[in-house]
């Protein structure tokens, strides 16, 4: 058999490219640095770099599986953000817990590749293969606090869920393969847009639904979250609510937008329900909680349901919202966890009981990135929500807003809490912090950029 | 009609195999059904054709990773197992979730019509070798999905290392 295989054009997936192998050699020279840092500040290095490749990345290559366009571009700034400022956080954080592994940072690199190859998927098939190469990932970062058993219950849990999961994604995307006879997202929607829907297209379009809320953790696939948040080590934590979500928020945006754009009637009412349902899980919920990193992924989930009405308003502002919303999140939330990780014992909300008078500048703090996930203004988090909720009232979901903005309301509660600890109780044992160069930058990029979105917002929009 | 009697056979015993799978309080006589179903899954490959599939899924499965599950059985204390419920309490409400999806699959595949159908048909494949098809399907349409999997398995082997390597008593 003669093939003349054409070489495929690797400038597309550059980025990928230099991350996948990357990780791999950095599993190598793990073997030769017994101080662990230099591997972060090459993955810091690494993430740079493939950022500066991601701008020029724009076109579709290897039989038209992989498709850059300005789309997956902004989700992965969004990915590489969050993979920088999770190393920065991470490098003291993993010292201190006696988890020092060189893999951990190859694994956040893998994890990373995963989701961009997630989001610049066009064929179901590489799609799929991206969710597990992000997600295989995850589970085994979750579990890397080998000798504590909350991290092992996380991973454990993750993996569980995480496989069910991903069988009913499969059994979508088989039943998808089964009508349309392609695995090719654009060639989907072609046939839809021609034949119309049946049971078993709904059935299809239910299951990857489902699959992808899972990733989301938007209600009632939400189970898991509060579980494995509490248990992941905080560094994987923060790297976990934000990653997979936006990177379920991609394939989100890419199928519902693209395979199944002419069946809008038949999924908007179903993300409605599962949006409000999101919101009131994660908000009502949240109120209860005694552990802040349990707090925070309640309120991780409630994030998710607002993000979601950036995909059902349907119009292309109501997407760009979406993903403004995400990079903004990437930020408070990232700062609310490096300020868990620079307390020596944060984990408990009644730890910061007066942590404004021992520690006035980490309470400042906190109480930005605080508000900021409220969404008070000046800061970003009010910019974030602002922006999604115009485009939803200027698609005529007005009544949705107004349900958003309600359980918004009652998130100040369990977010200002922290704040009324901090500020209006007393101390209960002096708060001690352990900084580092690498923590302070992070804090600093994102309360910076917290007040610059929040008082510039033309930077982000438009 | 001989075909599809052969089908019909192949499907309810694949299904009520599966079933025997997962009620066994013992878990080495699950991994032993197990075995069975694997080799009615291998004959309906050879039943579209597919050898190479077949051989595949005995060597690979069968053979190895069966292997492995015994291996890892033996490591733990089934003892334990024994004595637990198969059941969680929260049963009934798990079999009434499964049975609505099981209904709506049923009422779905009534009206399930398949799209076009590919290139590789029985007969294409009986022509080009299976084998042959297979690889130049994997190795040509199909070659940046191949990457990404064994990237997968880089991470599996990596992972499993991680989490189980013995630690140094100094730390280190």
């Amino acid at each position: 058999m003669n093939v003349n295989l054409p070489f495929p054009d690797l400038a597309p997936a550059m980025p990928e490219i230099v991350i996948i192998s990357a990780a791999t050699i950095m599993l190598l020279l793990e073997l030769f640095f017994k101080n662990k840092g230099v591997l972060a500040f090459m993955g810091i290095g690494i993430a740079a770099l493939a950022m500066y490749f991601v701008p020029m990345s724009i076109g579709d290559t290897f039989n038209g599986m992989f498709k850059s366009d300005l789309y997956s571009i902004y989700f992965k700034f969004i990915f590489l953000l969050n993979l920088m400022l999770t190393i920065m956080i991470s490098l003291q954080y993993m010292k201190r817990e006696k988890a020092e592994y060189g893999e951990y940072y190859s694994l956040l690199l893998f994890a990373t590749a995963g989701m961009m190859l997630m989001a610049s998927a066009k064929d179901l098939i590489v799609l799929y293969l991206g969710l597990e190469l992000m997600a295989l990932s995850t589970y085994i970062l979750a579990g890397i606090k080998k000798h504590d058993i909350r991290s092992n219950e996380a991973a454990i849990k993750y993996l569980l869920l995480g496989g069910f999961s991903s069988a009913i994604l499969l059994y979508g995307i088989s039943l998808l393969y089964g009508l349309t006879g392609t695995t090719d997202i654009y060639s989907i929607s072609v046939y839809f847009k021609f034949q119309g829907s049946s049971l078993p297209v709904v059935m299809a379009m239910m299951f990857i639904t489902a699959a992808f809320c899972f990733k989301i953790a938007a209600a009632p696939f939400h189970m898991w979250a509060p579980d494995v948040y509490e248990g992941a080590p905080t560094s994987v934590t923060a790297f976990m609510s934000i990653g997979p979500k936006a990177a379920g928020f991609a394939v989100i945006g890419r199928i519902f937008y693209v395979a199944f754009q002419s069946l809008q009637a038949d999924w908007v009412p179903v993300l409605i329900g599962i949006s409000i349902l999101t919101m009131a899980v994660g908000n009502i919920l949240a109120i209860t909680q005694t552990n802040i990193k349990r707090m925070l992924a309640y309120s991780s989930i409630a994030h998710a349901g607002y993000m979601l009405i950036g995909v059902i308003v349907g119009t292309s502002e109501g997407l760009s919202a979406m993903i403004t919303y995400l990079l903004i999140y990437t930020f408070m939330n990232m700062g609310a966890f490096a300020v868990i990780i620079l307390l020596d014992r944060g984990d408990e909300i009644k730890d910061y009981e007066g942590l404004a008078k021992s520690q006035p500048l980490v309470a400042g703090l906190m109480l930005v990135f605080m508000f900021s996930l409220t969404g008070i203004p000046p800061t970003a988090g009010f910019i974030g929500k602002f922006n999604l909720f115009m485009a939803a009232v200027q698609a005529g979901y007005a009544w949705l807003v107004i349900i958003a903005v309600m359980f918004s309301a009652v998130s100040a509660y369990y977010y200002l809490r922290i704040v009324m600890n901090m500020y209006m109780k007393d101390m209960t044992e002096e708060a001690s912090i352990t900084p580092s160069p690498t923590l302070a930058l992070a804090l600093a990029i994102t309360i910076m950029m917290v007040f610059a979105i929040g008082i510039m917002p033309s930077l982000v929009i438009g | 009609m001989l075909p599809i009697l052969f089908f019909l056979y192949h499907a309810v015993v694949i299904i009520a195999l599966s079933v025997v799978i997962i009620t066994r309080r013992n878990p080495v006589h699950s991994v032993l059904w197990m075995l069975v179903l694997f080799f009615h899954i291998a004959s309906l490959y050879l039943f579209l054709n597919a050898e190479f599939l077949a051989a595949v899924q005995i060597i690979l499965y069968a053979g190895a990773i069966l292997v492995l599950f015994l291996f890892v059985i033996m490591m733990l204390n089934i003892k334990h197992e024994l004595n637990a419920d198969i059941c969680i309490g929260e049963w009934p409400i798990g079999v009434a979730i499964g049975l609505s999806v099981m209904t709506l699959v049923i009422l779905g595949i009534g009206k399930f019509s398949h799209g076009p159908m590919g290139q590789a048909s029985i007969e294409a494949v009986k022509a080009e070798t299976h084998t042959k098809a297979l690889g130049r399907v994997l190795y040509m349409d199909y070659l940046f999905p191949f990457e990404i999997a064994s990237i997968i398995l880089l991470i599996a082997i990596v992972g499993a290392i991680v989490l189980a390597k013995k630690e140094k008593a100094s730390g280190g």
